[in-house]
């Protein structure tokens, strides 16, 4: 019986350990596909233990693995989960074996070498989930930027090189900056990349405000936040849709991740201080992804910006720096993972059919094809937030953390939820009743079981994080109950004396556990109520004192 | 002058690169041209025997030899081992193209092996006659190399220019050497610091000299503003011989520039740190925007050369044992991303004369050969800076050094300059496996020779998986030979 602290290495070594056995294997497409399914699918049974045996009442490192790796440095091989990466860490492992269903057809040149970057590619993104060591987290950082050039690059649409180029170098230039705020973290910090010693570190405020900035640069242009956001449609657009979705899902989320692992624990005043800078680059970004979403007319397109505006909701929902905000933004990114992820595969599945991704050319499905079109509502309501889907819970707590911050920064992001609802719907009033301009012989045929079967998950999921976010938001809690603390240790001091520990109230778990579509609202209200009478945030801080 | 024989010992693997170069070329006039293997077989053996020499010499400590002329330490037996290897793999690489170009002689490899003692001079060379005398032996073996092919007008004029220049930066360097010799009244390197740490000679002689010592340094590593001969001399040589010049002669102009700046001139370092600095940066500069502008893969890696050598000089210029040690491995670690990415040129070119030399040749070279194509990949990426190969420790060791001593700026720029030197490697990647081939004319080359490359490149990102281990030979060498006084 393996040892559970091993489970996180078993998974940056599964995928990997699958790429080299496609390397030597002798060219089979067949084959290549299947191994490598295998393979990712194998990694996410290998991850499923962590959602079982995750501590949620505990805000602490989880499944740590400790390994000196260059000693002269002090450099450490360290993984470890907590409340705020686990979820992300299971979407990834969740996600590639779509990835490689819905390349299944789709690439058919050079399977071999797609295969090894999707693999190598799972492994790196997981890599910069799970590092513990600021220098370990880089390398993955700057390692999943490989096969993504190159899968953006050769199985790309008509403009992937300059697509593929763009998003390294841009990429690139965030990172570059990044590199020389760790180094200079790691001499001031008393020489260590530990991300938890150097999280509890205190730091002169005009050294925070550099490597704030510097990591800003990086995070801001991975997530993208406006203005650096012009990468994203080039890359979206060109790539092929197991990138897209990869991109979308997963890569994305790693610069507010990193917001959320970095910035804010290393960097706290800056980040207060620039908080409204963030806040409103954010709302920009989900005004401005919302109206560019509105005038698309290539699917992919559209997908991409409404991208540029959730992943805005995510920013602002962490840069508000409250429980419900920061859990909302966690839950956001999740949630955009589940259904962006949804709405590429479903405009690649419709690309595959119709050869292109103009809105005219795929519109007019009526119902010639009524369980693509079930799905792609489904997935359009979700990714608006409709009541009873995934983005509701989210978005809903990202704004109630807004409004407690600041009510003109709420009403302005409503408006961005209202412009979504508005590209949303009309996407799909043009792809099911619009007129099509598609060419009479080419027959779109409904969904294979592959294909539905790729999808049926991310279905799931929709549904069951719109009824019961509860087993989600409990994982998060403590996490990030801890890390609003760290970020306001003088609000806590106030209000605690003598408070060793703490449980959270009953009341919460119940009304989560019975919480449907219809409670949302009462939950979300109760979630504000008991987080400003917990002394969550105080206990924790008291915990680290007694360390 | 008092001579033992103990003074031999540190000497041991110059004395027998000597006595072999002298066997080879006495024993190469009794070889046809068709038995030239044996020759080439001879090099390699004695390039063996050396680095058995240089283990099995080795002592812990420094050992001091004929007055303090030459000095056996960690560093320069790391250096010398590490020479041996690289001169073994150009050997390699570049007999099938050698061959085919009729360039497989017994004078080039008794040139090479002259050029290889040069280097072990300057190396282990702690007085600055036998710096001098170990540079020029270098030199003018290399002057020599790049002509061989007489009948090329490029090598010609490629070999004039690196000769006049040459022998202009010797100039620059023995002026400075003798004003250094006026101010300090020694010309050994431990007599020079401690005649300037003692206060006795005359500052703003001893500052006029430096600047000399500087200017002919900085010729010799080719970088800006005395660049000028390197992109012709890389790419009007043949690419066996730009091969040559870009990687075991760079270790020992580490070695070369350590011993006099860092062992002689340390207690003058805020001055020539602060001159390494105008050298750095306009080398990163000027080196990275040019090469993007090139189209000939032999002067772009010119220009690149330029660029790695101004990021080496960042950790020299930082004046700390860290930042040497970090100097050292970025240059050991160039070494052998130069002689992987030359040796795919010579693997690509043909034996009918042709050189796989422009960008345009890469051209969908994953289709022609999707191994080679991953090799040529791995090298671009770690020329880059990419993680997780060994370049980006390479960089990364440099910045730390350098962020170290609080030059921030410095660091920012210097990434800066890496991301538009990300450009043109990425470039090379991208041709390889987004283009379509312009040419469908199967690679051929001999098995020894795709060994080594794919054992360079995949050494590229073992040593990037695992580089504590050379990071701190790289440390620890240069701690016990550099910090002793």
């Amino acid at each position: 019986m393996m040892h559970e602290s091993n489970i996180l290495s078993l998974l940056l070594i599964l995928p990997l350990l699958g790429a080299v056995i496609v390397g030597i294997m002798p060219r089979n497409d067949v084959w290549t596909r299947r191994i490598a399914l295998a393979f990712t699918l194998l990694v996410f049974v290998a991850s499923l233990p962590l959602w079982y045996l995750f501590d949620a009442s505990s805000h602490e490192m989880q499944f740590v693995t400790r390994v000196p790796w260059i000693p002269a440095f002090n450099i450490n091989y360290a993984v470890g989960v907590d409340g705020i990466s686990v979820l992300l860490v299971l979407l990834t492992t969740l996600i590639t074996p779509m990835c490689v269903l819905c390349s299944w057809k789709a690439i058919d040149t050079r399977v071999k070498e797609y295969m090894i970057a999707i693999l190598v590619m799972e492994a790196a993104i997981l890599g910069v989930f799970m590092a513990l060591d600021l220098f370990l987290f880089f390398i993955f950082w700057e390692a999943e930027l490989i096969p993504m050039f190159i899968i953006i690059g050769v199985w790309g649409g008509q403009r992937r090189v300059y697509a593929a180029l763009k998003f390294f170098l841009y990429t690139m230039a965030g990172s570059l900056p990044m590199l020389v705020a760790i180094l200079a973290l790691y001499f001031t910090g008393g020489e260590t990349f530990d991300i938890q010693t150097l999280s509890q570190g205190t730091y002169g405020s005009t050294f925070q405000f550099w490597v704030f900035w510097a990591f800003f640069l990086a995070f801001a242009i991975k997530v993208p936040m406006f203005p650096f956001h012009t990468w994203l449609p080039d890359a979206h657009v060109e790539a092929p849709t197991a990138g897209s979705v990869m991109l979308a899902s997963v890569m994305l989320k790693l610069g507010t991740y990193g917001f959320l692992r970095f910035s804010l624990p290393i960097t706290p005043d800056a980040s207060q201080a620039f908080a409204s800078v963030v806040v409103i680059l954010s709302l920009i970004a989900i005004i401005w992804g919302s109206y560019m979403a509105l005038v698309q007319t290539d699917l992919k397109k559209l997908v991409a910006y409404s991208s540029v505006g959730h992943m805005g909701f995510v920013t602002l929902g962490i840069f508000v720096f409250n429980t419900e905000g920061i859990e909302g933004a966690i839950l956001q990114m999740i949630n955009h993972g589940i259904t962006t992820g949804a709405l590429f595969l479903m405009v690649g599945m419709i690309y595959e059919r119709t050869h292109s991704r103009l809105i005219s050319d795929c519109g007019g499905l009526r119902m010639t094809v009524p369980i693509y079109v079930t799905l792609m509502a489904i997935f359009s309501f979700a990714s608006f937030g409709l009541p009873g889907t995934n983005a509701f819970v989210g978005e809903f707590l990202v704004m109630v953390g807004t409004f407690k911050s600041s009510i003109l920064a709420g009403a302005i992001a409503l408006g961005g939820v209202v412009l979504t609802v508005a590209y949303m719907l009309w996407m799909l009033q043009r792809l099911v009743w619009g007129e099509s301009t598609r060419k009479e012989d080419v027959v779109v045929t409904d969904m294979n079981g592959r294909e539905i079967a790729t999808l049926l998950p991310l279905l799931v999921l929709v549904f069951w994080i719109g009824f019961h976010p509860q087993p989600f938001l409990e994982r998060m809690r403590a996490s990030v109950a801890h890390l609003v603390s760290e970020m306001s240790p003088v609000q806590g001091a106030q209000h605690i004396e003598g408070l060793n520990d703490v449980t959270l109230p009953r009341k919460l778990d119940r009304v989560h556990s019975h919480a449907a579509g219809a409670d949302i609202v009462a939950t979300g209200r109760t979630i504000v109520d008991s987080c400003s009478v917990l002394p969550c945030q105080i206990s924790n801080k008291d915990r680290k004192q007694t360390l | 002058m008092n001579f033992a024989i103990s003074d031999l010992m540190p000497v041991l693997p110059e004395v027998f690169a000597l006595t072999m170069a002298c066997v080879i070329l006495i024993a190469d006039l009794l070889i046809r041209q068709n038995g030239r293997m044996i020759t080439y077989l001879l090099v390699q053996l004695t390039l063996l025997g050396c680095a058995l020499i240089i283990v099995g010499t080795h002592e812990s400590g420094v050992v001091h030899a004929f007055n303090n002329m030459i000095v056996d330490d960690l560093m320069s037996d790391v250096l010398k081992l590490l020479t041996c290897l690289a001169l073994s793999m150009m050997l390699v690489y570049s007999r099938q193209y050698l061959a085919a170009r009729s360039l497989f002689t017994g004078e080039f490899m008794v040139l090479v092996l002259f050029a290889m003692l040069g280097m072990m001079v300057m190396i282990s060379a702690s007085h600055f006659l036998t710096l001098y005398l170990g540079l020029e032996l270098l030199s003018l073996s290399l002057y020599t190399i790049v002509a061989l092919q007489r009948d090329s007008s490029a090598a010609i004029e490629a070999s004039v220019k690196y000769f006049v220049l040459g022998a202009l930066a010797s100039c620059l360097l023995l002026y400075g050497m003798s004003m250094l010799y006026g101010a300090t009244g020694s010309l050994e390197l431990n007599a020079v610091t401690q005649a300037i740490q003692t206060g006795t000679a005359d500052k703003n002689l001893l500052v006029f000299g430096l600047v000399f010592v500087v200017a002919g340094l900085a010729f010799k590593l080719g970088v800006v503003p005395f660049h000028m001969w390197v992109p012709d001399v890389y790419q009007g040589a043949p690419t066996a011989i730009t091969m040559l010049i870009g990687s075991a002669p760079k270790l020992a102009a580490f070695a070369f520039a350590a011993r006099i700046l860092v062992q002689g001139l340390q207690p003058l370092l805020e001055h020539w740190s602060a001159m390494l600095i105008i050298l750095a940066v306009a080398s990163m500069a000027l080196g990275n925007i040019s090469a993007i502008a090139q189209t000939n893969l032999k002067r772009m890696f010119a220009y690149s050369t330029i660029t790695h050598m101004g990021f080496m000089l960042l950790g020299l210029l930082s004046g700390t044992v860290e930042g040497y040690g970090a100097s050292m491995f970025y240059i050991v670690v160039y070494a052998l991303m130069s002689l992987g990415a030359f040796g795919m040129i010579m693997l690509l070119s043909r034996a009918d004369g042709f050189e796989a030399d422009t960008l345009d040749d890469f051209k969908g070279l994953s289709r022609r050969s999707p191994w080679l194509a991953f090799m040529m990949l791995l090298l671009m990426f770690s020329m880059a800076g990419v993680p997780p190969t060994v370049g980006f420790y390479a960089k990364f060791s440099v910045l730390k050094a350098v962020v170290e001593t609080g030059h921030i700026w410095l660091a920012v720029v210097a990434v800066l300059f890496s991301l538009i030197g990300a450009f043109y490697y990425l470039r090379i990647v991208k041709l390889m496996y987004f283009d379509a081939p312009e040419s469908h004319a199967p690679i051929t080359y001999e098995q020894d020779t795709a060994l080594l490359m794919s054992a360079n490149a995949i050494g590229v990102v073992l040593l990037g998986l695992l580089p504590g281990t050379l990071m701190s030979v790289c440390a620890v060498a240069v701690q016990q030979s550099l910090m002793l006084q």
